[in-house]
């Protein structure tokens, strides 16, 4: 239905949405004040109590910051999406999508329970695996929503395990709890959940080596990719490292496990972004490289290098949606996003290139930009680290390599001698201008205003969430330090490295087309994976009954010999001396002989008599006259009404091949002799006859029958009986309903 | 004396066992009913065997001196006889409609629900 609206109430609808994000923004912003003071808002509703599972929502510090930014921006690119592509005939779609997608990513960061943040959690993944392939007619967009779905939700699946390992260390699902407890880093569970934590959040936030999934998720939209990958669903990953920091940090597995991947993830990166010529997917690989950093720091336990984290979190949620809006813009201006063939743009799209150059100036890391402070607590952070000089080098390293990306975007499609465009450079309309405009002054503002802005809420999340003693101050003049002599060979390398771009991509190039990527193997392993399935339904369900039987027995024939082989139980072995019984135990055993022969029929068939006979003669023997004239009935019904069917039916013949043979024979004597050592190893074990007792006791007393059997049957054991009639009478009325012949209609 | 009915029973159900694995409807029914006297000898033998001396008892009650057969296996496998006749019966008819529909009794050509994949 919504689909079919007319262009004019998509638009309304993107607007409605703008408006409502924007009001989820106001909502958060109330409660500013009190997490400031130090008083998480809670919420909570009894989902599965039985289960200790609760629908609970916290908003603390950081679950603040995350919120904030997620509705921020989110109002944005509604705005954004509804000049972007408000004329889409399925935008009504698009907006369900991204609201669906909004509203998963805040239970995320603001759910108090594991499984509720788990569940949330899977939505990001699922409306995420939506909004990539969008464009659903592109196989390109299916296939790499695929991917990313997949990756991020077998990463959830350890996630969940993980959780449900926390849940038990801890004693419960509830963050509040386990996160004011003792810490799990004690625990001997410590190892599993480190492992399946990591997991989850790594393939989440895309660190390595499950990066590749996150550049071809540009697939989507512009809008979508400046959502997802500016504040939203790769960060998601970075907020459960930050959130479970304080019960899971501080140990040298986390530290080793998040500096490595956090470093290589940000060089490798960076080093990657450099030789995009699609702006979108250099932004993509700087995306990569930012996630990377805070990664990178959340390894560290000092206040110094968390609040790096966390204040990095902020500045490059702002750049980078700025930047993706820029693009898109830029795209939606020219026809093309490819780098080499812009240029000279600023004239045509000032307020384009005024949110390029300030938002790339926050990327690059300069004064008196958020990204100057970001970057000094960056290195100051750095220094706190166990592994300072590894760090503080591959921070170096990145954000020299991200100073000359920004110099290539800011730059390159704005400035210099203007180049022909697939059409001519117009600017974007106002609700596309509105976002990165915004955002990119945000970032200047907070620069010149960070303490007072940012000072508090950062500080609330690092004494309240990440439950250290003070935060870091952010200053854009912290005096002449390291950190700032670091950030003076930033400039210089990435001044070098953006003048030498060329060279530098000539020199990377090679060995980069070496490095071995998932992405490579990743067709083939699903093709794999197909064929996998494939082979094993042809194997497991054959079509064949009998091979399906076999497994049956197969199953019971393991299943029991594993039982009597590991258990060992006694065995009582008396042979009687009454040579009638054995007697009438050969007579048995040959008519059973008999049946199998295939002949003749009748032959066969008197043989199963003579077993029905057999077993009604050792019936008599023991005691049981009632038992054995219902056998002797039965059986003679059985014989006489398979006499009459084998006039219908053909004669048999053994088909199976001797191999075949082979393995049944082995089946069917394993079967029987489990059997067997199973009814010797009962009568081994002393007999309970009280059930037997109180029937001799009272079949007179209570029924007064004098045959104890016929008591039980009709009376003790009535309901068991009247049961068994209607079996049986069912059987006839089937028996007769198949038989039944169809009248046919016709000649 | 439960030994050898114990073997006996092994040995109907390794006999009943190789039959309806056989391939053949009608072999499949001698194997049914060969396992259902197996099974039904397996019930017996566990509650034991005590020979003579059915669960009668004497006139107002009285319990005999001597031990008598215990009555509860009686009572299960009298129900386990009729339902397995019925079981068997309901499969013979079955059967008879199986190759009036099909024209054979091989059941791993019957593949009606799992059509051969054509490779």
């Amino acid at each position: 239905m919504l689909d079919g609206a007319s262009d004019g109430a998509g638009r309304m609808l993107g607007y409605a949405a703008s408006i409502l994000a924007a009001l989820i923004l106001v909502s958060m912003a109330l409660m500013v004040p009190a997490v400031v003071d130090g008083r998480p808002v809670l919420f909570a509703l009894d989902w599965a109590p039985s289960l200790g599972i609760s629908l609970a929502f916290m908003v603390d510090g950081l679950s603040l910051i995350f919120g904030l930014l997620i509705s921020g921006i989110g109002s944005l690119i509604f705005l954004y999406a509804t000049g972007y592509m408000g004329d889409h005939p399925q935008f009504g779609r698009f907006v369900l999508f991204l609201f669906a997608f909004m509203v998963s990513m805040l239970g995320l960061v603001l759910a108090r329970d594991l499984i509720t943040l788990f569940l949330f959690w899977e939505l990001t993944s699922i409306t995420s695996y939506l909004l990539i392939g969008f464009d659903h007619d592109n196989p390109r967009a299916r296939r790499n929503a695929l991917q990313a779905m997949l990756v991020t939700a077998g990463g959830g699946l350890a996630l969940l395990a993980g959780f449900i390992l926390i849940g038990t260390a801890a004693g419960g699902y509830d963050l509040a709890q386990i996160l004011a407890g003792p810490g799990l880093q004690d625990s001997n569970l410590y190892g599993a959940i480190l492992v399946l934590v990591l997991l989850g959040a790594f393939t989440k936030s895309a660190q390595f080596p499950f990066h590749f999934w996150l550049p071809n998720a540009m697939a989507a939209p512009t809008p979508v990719s400046a959502y997802l990958h500016s504040a939203t669903m790769v960060k998601a990953g970075v907020y459960l490292l930050a959130r479970l920091h304080p019960a899971l940090g501080g140990t040298i597995a986390w530290s080793m496990a998040l500096t490595t991947a956090g470093a290589v993830t940000a060089v490798l990166a960076s080093v990657l972004a450099m030789r995009q010529g699609d702006l979108k997917q250099a932004l993509a690989y700087t995306t990569l490289m930012a996630l990377g950093t805070i990664t990178m720091l959340l390894a560290g336990a000092h206040p110094y290098a968390l609040t790096a984290a966390v204040t990095f979190l902020i500045i490059h949620s702002l750049y980078k949606a700025s930047l993706f809006m820029v693009v898109g813009a830029v795209d939606h201006g020219t026809g093309t996003r490819d780098v080499g063939q812009l240029g000279g743009l600023g004239r045509a799209m000032p307020l384009t290139a005024l949110a390029a150059v300030l938002a790339c100036a926050s990327m690059a890391g300069l004064p008196p930009m958020i990204g100057w402070i970001g970057k000094e607590l960056i290195y100051a952070g750095a220094e706190t680290m166990t592994a300072a000089p590894f760090v503080a080098a591959a921070a170096v390293a990145a954000n020299a390599l991200m100073f000359a990306v920004a110099g290539i975007i800011a730059l390159r499609p704005f400035f210099g001698a203007p180049v022909a465009t697939p059409h001519p450079p117009h600017e974007a309309p106002w609700q596309m201008l509105a976002g990165p405009v915004i955002l990119a002054l945000g970032g200047l503002v907070v620069g010149v205003l960070a303490q007072p802005l940012l000072g508090s809420v950062v500080g609330s999340a690092l004494t309240g969430s990440l439950l250290q003693d003070r935060a870091a101050g952010l200053h854009l003049w912290a005096g002449f330090n390291r950190a700032f002599v670091l950030s003076l060979l930033t400039f210089t390398l990435g001044v070098m490295l953006y003048l030498m771009r060329d060279r530098f991509a000539a020199l990377v190039d090679p060995v980069l087309r070496r490095l071995p990527s998932l992405d490579d193997g990743w067709d083939r392993l699903l093709d794999g994976l197909r064929v996998l399935a494939a082979w094993q339904t042809r194997v497991l369900q054959t079509g064949r009954l009998t091979a399906y039987l076999m497994a049956v027995f197969a199953v019971v024939a393991l299943a029991l010999g594993l039982t009597i082989i590991r258990t060992r139980p006694e065995i009582a072995m008396e042979l009687p001396r009454s040579a009638f019984l054995w007697l009438t135990a050969i007579f048995t055993a040959a008519g059973a002989v008999l049946a199998l022969n295939t002949h003749s029929r009748i032959a066969a068939i008197a043989g199963i008599g003579t077993v029905g006979i057999g077993v009604a003669v050792i019936f008599i023997y023991a005691g049981a006259p009632d038992v054995a004239t219902t056998q002797l009935m039965v059986e003679t019904l059985s014989a006489v009404m398979f006499a009459i069917a084998a006039l219908r039916l053909p004669g048999i013949t053994e088909r199976r091949s001797p191999r075949r043979q082979m393995a049944h024979g082995v089946v069917a004597l394993t079967t029987g002799l489990c059997v067997t050592a199973i009814i010797l190893s009962v009568t081994a074990s002393p007999l309970d006859r009280s059930i037997t007792s109180y029937f001799e006791e009272n079949s007179y007393a209570l029924a007064h029958g004098l045959n104890i059997v016929n008591v039980v049957l009709v009376d003790f054991r009535a309901f068991d009986t009247f049961g068994e009639l209607i079996v049986v009478l069912l059987a006839s009325f089937g028996a007769y309903a198949v038989l039944k012949r169809k009248r046919r209609a016709g000649p | 004396m439960e030994t050898l009915v114990a073997c006996l029973a092994g040995f109907l159900v390794s006999m009943a066992i190789w039959l309806m694995l056989s391939g053949n409807l009608m072999r499949f029914l001698f194997g049914l009913l060969l396992l259902s006297n197996g099974v039904n000898l397996a019930i017996l033998a566990a509650g034991r065997l005590t020979p003579g001396a059915p669960p009668l008892l004497g006139t107002s009650g009285a319990l005999p001196p001597d031990t008598m057969a215990n009555a509860l296996p009686q009572a299960l496998l009298l129900t386990a006889i009729v339902i397995g006749f019925g079981l068997f019966a309901f499969a013979l008819a079955l059967t008879i409609r199986a190759y009036r529909s099909f024209g054979h009794l091989e059941v791993d050509r019957m593949r009606s629900a799992e059509p051969a994949e054509d490779s």
